[in-house]
C-alpha cells in the first residue's frame, strides 16, 4: 500500500516544480527578446526601452489576470471549456463602464483621475459580478449546460445593452467608452498600469492563498460540502477574484473571450495537477508567455501587429470546439 | 385559435406606423394632392416597410427550418455559422472577382453559408445526444470561429466596414427602392419552406420516426440547408443579420400552437414580421431625429425573451 | 443520535417532505427505503446539509445542523452524495486523500497520511491507488468516494444509494464492510437503499418512507411485514426467512 501511494505521490511533487522552473525560464526569455531584440544605441534607446517595458507590464498583466482567472473560473464551474469572458464577465465590465459614463456624466464622472474612475469601477464590479454570476452558479448546478447558455446569452445581453447606450448617449461620452469595447494588444491604457497591477497582485496573491480550498471545490459541490467546505462563501470569494482580474484584463486592452481556454487547458495539461498551488503559478506564466512572445511575433516579424487578438481568439475557438467534440464540456 | 386574426391587425397597424413614422411628413389621406409624400412614400417608407417585413418573417421561418434540421429548440440562423459562412462568401467574392454580377455573389454567399450550416450540422451530430443545451453553445463558437476568420481577412484587405455592415447589428435605413429587392428571395424561400412543411415537422420528430414514415430525410435536410442559407444570405446582403429573431419567434409561437408546421409557419412568419417591425419603429423613434439599427433594439429584447425561454418552468411535471 | 424535528422540504414548490419527525439511533446501521420519489434521497441530503434546511431541526450528535459551522460538521459526519463526477482530473489516491481535508485543512501529517492507507486498504483499492479517477469504471470510481468518506473518520457516516453502479459482489462487500463499521467500531451509518433486501439483510434500523411521510420505522422483523411492505410499494409482496433475517419476494 504504501508503494502505491508513493508512486502516486512521486510524480505529483516533482513534476510541477519542472513544469514551473521551465515555463519561468522562457517567459524570462520572451521578455528578453522582447525587450533588447533589434534595439538600436543612439539617443532614443532610452526612450524604446521605456515603451517596450511599459507593454510588456501590460501584456504580462493581462496574460496573468486572464490564465489565473480562467482557471479559478473553471473549478468555480467544475468546467473546463469555459472562461469568464464566454459567461459574460467582460461584458458586464464593458456595460459597467458604459452605464457610468452614460449615468454620472461625462463632466462628474468621466472627469475623474482614470485611477479613480477604475478603482470605482472594479469595485462596483465585483459586487455585481459575484451576485449575479455567483446566484447564476449557485442555482444553476443542477443543470450545467443550461446555466452555460445562460451565461453566454447574458453576455450579449450585456453587450448588446452597452451598444444601446452607447448609440443613445452624447458622442463625446461614448467616444470615453468605446475604447474599452474591443480587444487591442497594440494600443494599450498606460495610465492605468500601476494601480492596475497592483490589483492584480494582490487578486492573484488573494487566489493562490485560496488554492487549497480550490482543490477542495474542484470536487464538486456534495464532497466540498461534506468535507466541511463553506461552498457558498469560497464561490463568492473566487468569482469576486475573478471578476477583480477581468476588470484589469478588459480595462488594459479590452475583451478576450477564448484565450484564456488556451491557456487554462495548456496549464492542465503541462502540470498535469489538480492542485491550484501548481496549476494558477503555472496559468500565469503561460498567459504572459503566450502574449509577450505573440505580440513580438506579430508586431516585430509580421508587420501586423493588429491581428494578434484576432489570431488568439480564432484558435481559442476552434480549441473549444475540439474539447466540446471530445466529450470534455463535464 | 385567436392568434391569427390579433397578429394580423398588428401587422397592419404597423406597418401604418412605417409609413408615416419618419422625417418627412406624409400623410396616408392627402396623397393625392402630395406628389413629394407620394415619392417619399414609394421610394423610401415603402421599400423599407416591406425590407422589415420579409425580413421578420424570413429569418423567423428559417429559424424554425433550422431547429427541426438540428432537432433544438434553442437555435437559430444566427447561431448556427450561417451568417458568418455568407458573409465569408461575400468576402471572398469581393476580394477575387470584385466585378462579378450581383446574383453570381448571390450564389456564393448561399453556398458559403451552406457550407457552414453543414458544418455546424456535422459538429453538433458527434456531440452526445442527451446534451441539449450543448447543441447552442457549440454554434455560438462556432459562429465565433468562422467570424474570427472574416474578421481576419476583412482586416487584411481593408474591408472591415462591409463586414460591419454584414454582420453588425442589422439596420433597415438603407432599404430603398432598388437596394431591397433580394428579401423577395428571402420570402420565397420561406414560402417553398411552407410547401414542404409537414417534412420538416416529420424530420423533427427524429431520423427513425421520419424514415419510418418513407420521407427521405438527406431530401428533406438538404431542401431545409438550402432554404436558411438562401434566407440567411440575402438578409446578410441587405440589411445585415438581425439577432435572435430565427430563435424566439419559432419558440414563442410554439408554446402558445405547438409544432404542426402546416399551421404554424405563416404565424410564425407573421409573428416575426411584427416583431421587427415594432423593433425597427422603436429603433426610428427612440433617440429621433437620429435612428439605431434595429437589430440593437433585438438584441436586448431578444436576449431577454430567450433568457425568459430557458428559465420558464416547463408546462408540464 | 440524529435528531430530526418537523422537518418539511420543498423543491421548485413541489413538497417533497412533510413533517419528518424521527431519530436515527446511534452505533446502528440504518437503512432509508421507499419507492422513487418517497423524500429519501432528500431527507438524507438535508441531515447532510447538501441541501439547505427549509422547516425543522436536524440536530447531528448534538450538533444543530443549522447552526454548527459546516467545517466542525464535517468532522463528526460524511456524507457522499449520488453526484460524484468531478471536474479535476485526479488519481484515486489523491481523491481518498481528500477525506482528511477537515481534520488538516491543507497540511496533511503523517497520521493523515496511515488515514488514507487504512482507507484505500480497506476498500481493497490499493491496486488502483495510481489510476486517474476519469480512468476507473464507475463501480471502482464509486468505491473510491466511499473510501473518501472513510478516511474522514466521523462518528456519523451517510451514503445515498451507494450500491448503485455496483456489481452483486461489491453490493455485497460494501454492505459488509458497513456492517463492521458498525459492529467493530462502533460508528453510526445510514444509507439510503434502492434494493429492500440488501436493508432486510444488513440494517439494524430502517425508515420507511413513502410519498414524503415515515410510513413506518424500527427494527427489520418490525417494518418489513408483508402488509406493510406491500402499502410501501403499493404491490403485493410476500415475506420469507433466510437465515434468521427477513427476505423479501416480489415475484408475483
Amino acid at each position: 500500500m504504501a508503494e502505491a501511494l508513493t508512486l502516486a505521490a512521486r510524480p505529483a511533487a516533482l513534476r510541477p516544480v519542472w513544469v514551473l522552473a521551465g515555463l519561468a525560464c522562457l517567459l524570462a526569455a520572451v521578455s528578453a527578446l522582447w525587450m533588447w531584440q533589434g534595439l538600436g544605441g543612439g539617443g532614443n534607446r532610452g526612450f524604446v526601452l521605456g515603451l517596450r517595458a511599459n507593454k510588456l507590464a501590460a501584456l504580462a498583466l493581462v496574460g496573468v489576470s486572464v490564465g489565473v482567472s480562467t482557471v479559478t473560473f473553471q473549478t468555480v464551474a467544475a468546467n473546463r471549456v469555459l472562461t469568464p469572458s464566454i459567461m459574460g464577465f467582460d461584458a458586464l465590465y464593458v456595460l459597467l463602464q458604459t452605464a457610468l459614463v452614460a449615468s454620472l456624466g461625462i463632466a462628474g464622472f468621466a472627469g475623474l483621475p482614470a485611477t479613480a474612475k477604475f478603482l470605482s469601477e472594479i469595485a462596483l464590479m465585483v459586487l455585481l459580478a459575484s451576485a449575479l454570476f455567483g446566484t447564476l452558479m449557485l442555482q444553476g448546478a443542477r443543470d450545467i449546460p443550461r446555466m452555460i447558455l445562460t451565461g453566454v446569452i447574458l453576455g450579449v445581453l450585456f453587450r448588446s445593452l452597452a451598444g444601446f447606450m452607447g448609440r443613445v448617449m452624447d458622442p463625446a461620452q461614448y467616444a470615453v467608452v468605446q475604447a474599452a469595447s474591443f480587444a487591442s494588444f497594440n494600443r494599450v491604457n498606460a495610465t492605468l498600469l500601476p494601480v492596475a497591477g497592483a490589483v492584480t497582485l494582490l487578486a492573484v496573491l488573494a487566489a493562490w492563498r485560496m488554492s487549497a480550498r480550490l482543490d477542495v471545490l474542484a470536487l464538486g459541490r456534495d464532497a466540498a460540502v461534506s468535507l466541511g467546505l463553506r461552498h457558498q462563501a469560497v464561490v463568492i470569494a473566487a468569482l469576486s477574484l475573478v471578476a477583480l482580474l477581468v476588470s484589469v484584463s478588459t480595462a488594459v486592452v479590452g475583451p478576450v473571450a477564448f484565450f484564456g481556454l488556451i491557456v487554462a487547458g495548456l496549464a492542465h495539461g503541462l502540470t498535469r495537477s489538480a492542485s491550484h498551488g501548481v496549476l494558477l503559478p503555472a496559468a500565469g506564466l503561460i498567459g504572459a508567455t503566450i502574449l509577450i512572445g505573440g505580440q513580438w511575433l506579430f508586431e516585430r516579424q509580421l508587420g501586423q501587429a493588429a491581428t494578434l487578438s484576432v489570431v488568439v481568439e480564432f484558435a481559442g475557438g476552434l480549441f473549444f470546439l475540439y474539447l466540446l467534440l471530445k466529450g470534455r464540456i463535464r | 385559435m385567436r392568434i391569427l386574426p390579433a397578429l394580423s391587425l398588428a401587422l397592419i397597424a404597423l406597418m401604418l406606423a412605417s409609413l408615416t413614422i419618419g422625417a418627412a411628413q406624409v400623410d396616408l389621406r392627402m396623397l393625392r394632392q402630395d406628389p413629394l409624400a407620394m415619392l417619399v412614400l414609394v421610394e423610401s417608407r415603402l421599400p423599407r416597410m416591406l425590407a422589415v417585413a420579409l425580413t421578420g418573417a424570413a429569418l423567423s421561418v428559417a429559424g424554425v427550418l433550422i431547429q427541426a434540421l438540428v432537432r433544438n429548440r434553442f437555435v437559430g440562423p444566427d447561431t448556427s455559422g450561417t451568417a458568418e459562412g455568407a458573409a465569408l462568401g461575400l468576402l471572398a467574392i469581393t476580394i477575387w472577382a470584385p466585378a462579378s454580377p450581383l446574383w453570381l455573389r448571390m450564389v456564393v454567399a448561399s453556398l458559403a453559408a451552406m457550407a457552414a450550416t453543414a458544418l455546424f450540422l456535422a459538429v453538433i451530430r458527434r456531440l452526445p445526444a442527451r446534451e441539449v443545451m450543448l447543441v447552442p453553445i457549440a454554434g455560438i463558437i462556432l459562429s465565433g470561429v468562422v467570424g474570427s476568420v472574416v474578421t481576419f481577412v476583412a482586416w487584411q484587405h481593408d474591408l472591415m466596414q462591409f463586414v460591419g455592415t454584414w454582420l453588425g447589428s442589422g439596420e433597415f435605413s438603407g432599404a430603398i427602392a432598388g437596394r431591397y429587392e433580394l428579401l423577395w428571395i428571402a420570402g420565397g424561400a420561406a414560402v417553398l419552406a411552407w410547401l414542404a412543411a409537414d417534412r420538416f415537422a416529420i424530420l423533427g420528430l427524429g431520423d427513425s420516426v421520419a424514415t419510418g414514415l418513407g420521407l427521405s430525410v438527406d431530401a428533406v435536410m438538404r431542401l431545409g440547408l438550402l432554404a436558411v442559407s438562401v434566407v440567411t444570405a440575402m438578409v446578410v446582403t441587405t440589411v445585415g443579420m438581425l439577432p435572435f429573431v430565427g430563435l424566439v419567434v419559432p419558440n414563442l409561437v410554439a408554446r402558445l400552437m405547438g409544432d404542426n408546421l402546416r399551421q404554424t409557419l405563416p404565424v410564425v412568419a407573421l409573428a416575426g414580421a411584427v416583431l421587427v417591425l415594432a423593433c425597427d419603429l422603436v429603433a426610428r423613434v427612440v433617440v429621433a431625429p437620429y435612428e439605431l439599427p434595429a437589430g440593437l433594439i433585438l438584441g436586448v429584447l431578444g436576449a431577454g425573451l430567450f433568457l425568459w425561454l430557458l428559465h420558464r418552468r416547463p408546462a408540464h411535471g | 443520535m440524529i435528531e430530526i424535528r418537523a422537518v418539511s422540504h420543498r423543491i421548485a414548490g413541489t413538497p417533497i417532505l412533510h413533517d419528518i419527525t424521527t431519530r436515527l439511533p446511534e452505533g446502528r446501521l440504518t437503512a432509508l427505503i421507499g419507492p422513487n420519489g418517497a423524500g429519501k434521497s432528500t431527507l438524507l441530503r438535508l441531515i447532510g446539509r447538501l441541501e439547505p434546511l427549509q422547516a425543522g431541526r436536524i440536530r447531528v450528535a448534538g450538533h444543530d445542523i443549522a447552526t454548527t459551522p459546516t467545517d466542525r460538521l464535517a468532522q463528526v459526519m460524511a456524507v457522499l452524495g449520488q453526484q460524484t463526477l468531478i471536474a479535476s482530473r485526479l488519481r484515486l489516491a489523491e481523491l481518498v486523500a481528500f477525506g482528511r481535508w477537515p481534520h488538516h485543512k491543507g497540511r496533511p501529517t503523517a497520521a493523515d497520511r496511515a488515514h488514507v492507507a487504512e482507507a484505500i486498504r480497506t476498500f481493497a483499492l490499493d491496486p488502483l491507488a495510481d489510476r486517474f479517477m476519469d480512468e476507473l469504471s464507475g463501480g471502482q470510481a464509486q468505491r473510491a468516494h466511499i473510501a473518501m468518506a472513510f478516511a474522514q473518520d466521523t462518528e456519523w457516516l451517510l451514503l445515498d444509494e451507494p450500491l448503485n453502479n455496483l456489481d452483486m459482489s461489491h453490493a455485497r462487500a460494501l454492505m459488509a464492510r458497513l456492517r463492521a463499521l458498525v459492529d467493530r467500531q462502533g460508528r453510526s451509518v445510514a444509507v439510503v437503499l434502492h434494493e429492500v433486501n440488501y436493508a432486510a439483510a444488513w440494517a439494524d434500523h430502517i425508515i420507511a418512507l413513502k410519498d414524503g411521510s415515515i410510513l413506518a420505522e424500527g427494527a427489520p422483523d418490525a417494518v418489513l411485514t408483508e402488509e406493510l411492505l406491500s402499502r410501501l410499494y403499493d404491490a403485493p409482496i410476500a415475506m420469507g426467512r433466510h437465515q434468521g433475517r427477513p427476505l423479501v419476494l416480489h415475484h408475483a
